[in-house]
């Protein structure tokens, strides 16, 4: 009886345990509060990316601290901070990360949540999502790779343009914070030296909306919710009064025009390409005498993103693309070389160690996530807010890396539908694979060519960082192999071609004045 | 994919401590495999599950006998599979913790047998740091919903042949659905009902039985529409005067 008893305890116990173990802690909301070692104060000075100049855009001069609506402005946060609820506190402390950080975020959050193929039609044809129609299926995006690339560029690249015209426009009109004015105010984040009028959060709050209006326009609703909670947050905190917001949401909302009006006018929209020219795409290769790229789902659904290498790239023009970026051709289908790729491929997919899945796993990055991209802004994100970067210097970082990666994704696509070469799956019928196989050709590779585009920028941004990067880099690519979804070639030439890229925002970054 | 299939070969064990107490073990090699598609099937040791059946209450009733069963589980994973690959993963890699409560009631040599389970599942650990069920979560570690299972039996027993006809109803107790062309993934909310039949006859070999079952999926969400086949063989083994054991050697196909 007492054995049975003991046993039974035993028992118990394991099931109170499992239940207790099971809190988890998330990276994300470790985040020290934004405190910068250098406030950037002269960032207006910095060189916007689509802006004229700092100033292109106007910026009304604010209300003097002594007037009456100012006062009442003051009464706002005050009524506030009379009763701070424990939610209101944590919305404080999650927004006093940062501003780029957290809308950084929130993209990744919808980069994730559209990244799903569409599913076929009854008749064997897909469907194709409609920026005019987001809401009905397939849902506006299908936030690949490329799309997801070219959306990081926008957002970081808009919030660096209008955090330099914020920081002009503070040192212009010097209006200090409210607790400054008031010693009353409490203070719920680390107080800012610089003057709060217009506010830095809400300029970058102003451009985020907008432009993630753009690029995801079926989830407005979700937009302007997180955004009321950012302004909610900056008054509660103390850090701005409420004409601090309105002035940086509206210069944010200005500069951010500009940067959609780019984005319409970049060629993205038309990179789904039609069946002429995925017709053509194959023709041209067989012309060649290659064998073409084949799609290997079923039914067989047209290539991704065909015409992505035509966008717009931010850091060079198209001449430069194509006569510095652009690899020359991948081995011949019918040379040895390949025959010895195709092999190695083939031998990773029947003897893959588990230190090799993981590797393939870790980095894949598929279905339902923030993309490779997103990983490496993940990875931006975690080791920015160790360096204690003010606003500004977290968008110019955080711009010359999607810049970079947007770039990148245009140069790869460029290459994947020059050369359309077939996947290791399509000429080894015997190779099987850990991870899901993508539906464009392989030459080269994308997460060789994003992750060469990053860890050049980001060794850049921390040097003491930057072997790491490179490590990081050469695991990404490897784990494309591990996968067997790529042949050598397109890993090594991946890298090359990402590390190219990446200079050319590094060369940004030594002129742009922030350094 | 096209089909996909698991095969599993699993070793049980079940030893008789006192005349109201067994101790049950099973462990399972299970392989994965899909027809059609690139994507590699898996394989390798799943989960040993260990188990304690103690017969806690017995009285005559009517023409028959009732009997109420206390059972407790506890089932880890013995070997480093990934349980992000699924469909084609071998299991959910999770710690699970079971409490059973059984009724069984004979009379004659029929049968009928009804049993509620509460698992508990301990959190899953990933070799990716992010992952996204209804949102994006920043970690390696998933928190896994409980089950809960309905189990119903009816049928034949006596010293030579047992056969049954049997329905389960498996509920995942939260978690979130796969998305339309999406993967399944661990935490989904996993829920199947199945019907079966199991038939088990000694033979006149001393000790040695043979087992043999079908099974089909009625009704699920977020799981394959399974059927599947079984066939082993056991036998007992006494160790000494009184004691008791079995060894069941188990080739399923699913």
């Amino acid at each position: 009886m007492k054995k049975v008893l003991s046993l039974v305890f035993v028992l118990a116990g394991l099931v109170l345990f499992n239940s207790c173990s099971k809190k988890i802690e998330e990276q994300n909301m470790q985040y020290p509060m934004i405190n910068p070692t250098k406030p950037d104060a002269n960032a207006g000075t910095w060189k916007p990316i689509l802006l004229t100049t700092a100033n292109e855009f106007a910026c009304p001069a604010p209300i003097v601290t002594t007037s009456p609506d100012y006062i009442i402005q003051l009464n706002e946060i005050k009524s506030f901070q009379n009763q701070i609820s424990n939610d209101e506190r944590k919305l404080v402390e999650y927004w006093g990360a940062g501003a780029v950080l957290r809308w950084n975020e929130i993209m990744r959050e919808l980069v994730a949540l559209h990244n799903l193929p569409p599913y076929e039609n009854p008749d064997g044809t897909y469907p194709i999502p409609s920026a005019n129609n987001p809401l009905a299926y397939p849902t506006f995006p299908f936030a690949n790779p490329p799309y997801a690339a070219r959306a990081y560029a926008y957002l970081s690249a808009s919030q660096y343009d209008a955090l330099v015209a914020t920081y002009y426009y503070k040192q212009l009109y010097n209006r200090t914070a409210p607790f400054n004015v008031d010693a009353t105010i409490q203070t719920l984040l680390p107080k800012s030296t610089l003057p709060s009028y217009p506010s830095e959060d809400a300029a970058v709050l102003g451009v985020s909306v907008e432009m993630l209006k753009l690029l995801f326009p079926g989830d407005q609703d979700y937009i302007n919710q997180r955004a009321e909670e950012h302004r909610k947050a900056r008054l509660i905190s103390g850090a701005n009064v409420r004409s601090d917001l309105d002035a940086g949401e509206a210069l944010g909302k200005l500069v951010a025009a500009k940067f959609v009006a780019r984005a319409r006018g970049d060629r993205a929209g038309a990179s789904v390409g039609n069946a002429t020219l995925w017709t053509k795409l194959k023709n041209d290769c067989i012309a060649r005498g290659e064998i073409p790229w084949i799609s290997q789902e079923n039914p067989e659904r047209p290539p991704m993103l065909p015409a992505f290498g035509a966008v717009r790239t931010f850091l060079f023009d198209s001449l430069t693309m194509v006569t510095s970026i652009r690899p020359g051709p991948p081995p011949s289908t019918g040379s040895q070389q390949f025959k010895t790729e195709l092999e190695e491929v083939y031998n990773f997919s029947k003897g893959l160690t588990r230190e090799q899945l993981r590797i393939s796993i870790f980095w894949a990055d598929g279905l339902r996530t923030y993309t490779p991209p997103g990983h490496w802004n993940y990875i931006a994100a975690n080791d920015f807010a160790n360096e204690h970067f003010s606003e500004p210097r977290w968008a110019r970082n955080m711009a010359l890396l999607n810049m970079a990666m947007m770039d990148a994704a245009v140069a790869c696509w460029d290459a994947k539908f020059t050369y359309f070469n077939p996947r290791p799956s399509q000429m080894d019928t015997r190779i099987k694979t850990p991870i899901g196989l993508p539906n464009f050709p392989a030459y080269i590779s994308g997460h060789s060519t994003f992750s060469a585009a990053a860890a050049t920028v980001l060794g850049y941004i921390i040097p003491s960082k930057a072997l790491q990067y490179t490590d990081w880099a050469t695991e990404a690519s490897l784990s494309r192999m591990y996968g067997a979804i790529h042949y050598r070639s397109d890993c090594e030439v991946g890298l090359t071609t990402g590390n190219k890229v990446g200079a050319f925002a590094v060369n940004r970054g030594h002129t742009d004045g922030a350094e | 994919m096209g089909k996909v299939s698991t095969t599993n070969f699993m070793i049980m064990g079940n030893y008789g401590v006192t005349k109201k107490l067994n101790l049950l073990f099973g462990l399972p090699y299970i392989k994965t495999k899909a027809s059609a598609g690139q994507m590699a099937g898996q394989k390798g040791l799943q989960d040993l599950s260990l188990w304690l059946k103690w017969v806690g209450y017995e009285k005559h009733i009517g023409k028959g006998d009732l009997q109420a069963i206390l059972i407790g589980g506890y089932s880890t994973p013995v070997s480093n599979y990934s349980p992000d690959i699924l469909p084609l993963s071998i299991g959910l890699h999770s710690q699970a913790a079971t409490g059973r409560l059984m009724i069984d009631y004979q009379w004659n040599h029929w049968f009928g047998t009804a049993s509620w389970s509460y698992v508990a599942r301990n959190n899953v650990k990933l070799d990716r740091y992010t992952y996204y069920t209804t949102e994006m979560h920043y970690s390696n570690e998933v928190k896994m919903p409980d089950a809960s299972q309905w189990n119903f039996r009816a049928g034949y027993r006596s010293d030579v042949l047992i056969a049954e006809l049997v329905l389960n109803k498996w509920t995942t107790l939260g978690g979130f659905d796969i998305p339309r062309n999406g993967m399944p993934f661990v935490s989904n909310k996993m829920n199947a009902t199945t019907i079966g039949l199991n038939v088990k006859y000694e033979t006149p070999l001393n000790g040695l039985s043979v087992v043999a079952n079908g099974s089909a999926t009625l009704a699920g969400r977020n799981v394959g529409q399974a059927s599947g086949f079984n066939a082993g063989v056991f036998y007992i083994i006494d160790f000494s005067r009184k004691e008791k054991t079995e060894k069941k050697d188990d080739k399923s196909k699913k």
